[in-house]
């Protein structure tokens, strides 16, 4: 890694981060949390609730669990149990990134704290863009980016709440389908390196294909399963014969 | 569950907030420990493109909602072609989404949704 000779202030890299919050992704993610106040007034859970769901959890698979776990009367023990398995994907998103945020000097309390805004959206983000950014401002980019979406997210969530109970179908059916679109293409778009694109791959068939044989776990044996396999066919059959094809 | 106003907002803290920063923390101190261009960071890389590509798969294949009403044929068509459209424009996000976003309106219209 070469030294950054960037003069400008860390403050200026935290407003390009916020400024994140007009990309493509931001606003579709806008979208499904005006989706998520709709059916939190239909399961029951006030607006407050919906606040502090948005802002503490900022997840959107494990508020949606848990507020259908809450409206059933489920034990706190059970909600946390459904939660935190749903959250396990997490740890690898946050650990892949986390390299590529720091540098030596920066404070691991500050990556604490900024990691509680890595969810999908702010993930796929921070791969598109951090490269771009010099590295010892990413961390602070970062949490410019994800503290402005997550504070805007609540309040969508506040004003949105009891304003729109439901689109029409049609509209709901389509916004519904943004997300994960969005999500096939962005990903590709930034696997540079062989590994992920085969990952991409085992997921996408993974997913969908474990549902049907391991509902309750579908999802941990797509990702950890597929991921290793992924890997391991990369690492000793992909590179291997690119190795003996030609140096890279 | 209890009465008292707060018990919903400590169940939320502890088994939402708790639940799912609990892993954004191990990932942080898992991370910090790995090396740019390390082989473990490669599987970990793996392991978190595969976890959210399933994640993302299970929501056009099993949609929750209007969608789920819909045919799995038009969802996956409008998926794939819009993907088609992405990888042909060189790449280009919007074009992948835009094409996709039409694919799927336009089917579920002359559906009758």
């Amino acid at each position: 890694m070469s030294i950054d000779s960037d003069t400008r202030p860390a403050s200026f890299w935290f407003y390009t981060g916020m400024k994140g919050i007009t990309s493509l992704p931001a606003l579709i993610l806008m979208t499904s949390f005006v989706g998520f106040s709709a059916f939190a007034l239909e399961a029951g859970i006030s607006r407050g609730e919906a606040m502090f769901m948005t802002f503490g959890i900022w997840a959107l698979p494990a508020q949606m669990i848990l507020v259908g776990m809450m409206t059933t009367g489920a034990p706190l023990a059970a909600c946390f149990l459904a939660v935190t398995l749903s959250s396990i994907r997490m740890m690898p998103m946050v650990a892949s990134i986390v390299p590529e945020m720091r540098t030596r000097l920066t404070p691991t309390w500050l990556l604490l704290f900024a990691s509680h805004f890595i969810a999908i959206t702010a993930w796929v983000f921070a791969l598109r863009t951090l490269r771009d950014v010099p590295r010892e401002h990413r961390a602070v980019y970062f949490l410019g980016f994800g503290l402005t979406l997550t504070t805007i997210n609540t309040g969508i969530v506040a004003i949105c709440y009891g304003l729109v109970s439901q689109f029409p179908p049609l509209v709901a059916g389509t916004l519904f389908m943004l997300t994960p679109v969005y999500f096939v293409a962005s990903i590709w778009a930034t696997a540079h390196h062989s590994v992920v694109r085969l990952a991409f791959m085992v997921g996408i068939v993974g997913g969908p294909f474990m549902a049907l044989v391991a509902p309750e776990f579908d999802v941990l044996y797509a990702g950890i399963g597929g991921g290793t396999a992924a890997y391991l066919i990369d690492r000793f059959y992909i590179r291997r014969r690119r190795r003996t094809g030609s140096a890279r | 569950m209890t009465e008292v106003w707060w018990w919903s907002y400590l169940v939320i803290a502890v088994a939402g907030f708790l639940a799912t920063d609990i892993w954004r923390w191990l990932g942080v101190l898992s991370g910090n420990r790995l090396k740019e261009d390390s082989e473990a960071l490669h599987w970990v890389r793996a392991v978190a493109t595969a976890l959210v590509m399933a994640v993302t798969a299970k929501l056009i294949v099993f949609p929750t909602g209007t969608l789920a009403g819909s045919p799995l044929w038009l969802r996956l068509a409008a998926a794939g072609l819009g993907f088609v459209a992405f990888l042909v424009s060189g790449q280009k996000v919007g074009v992948g989404v835009a094409v996709s976003m039409a694919l799927l309106a336009s089917g579920l219209w002359w559906l009758g949704f």
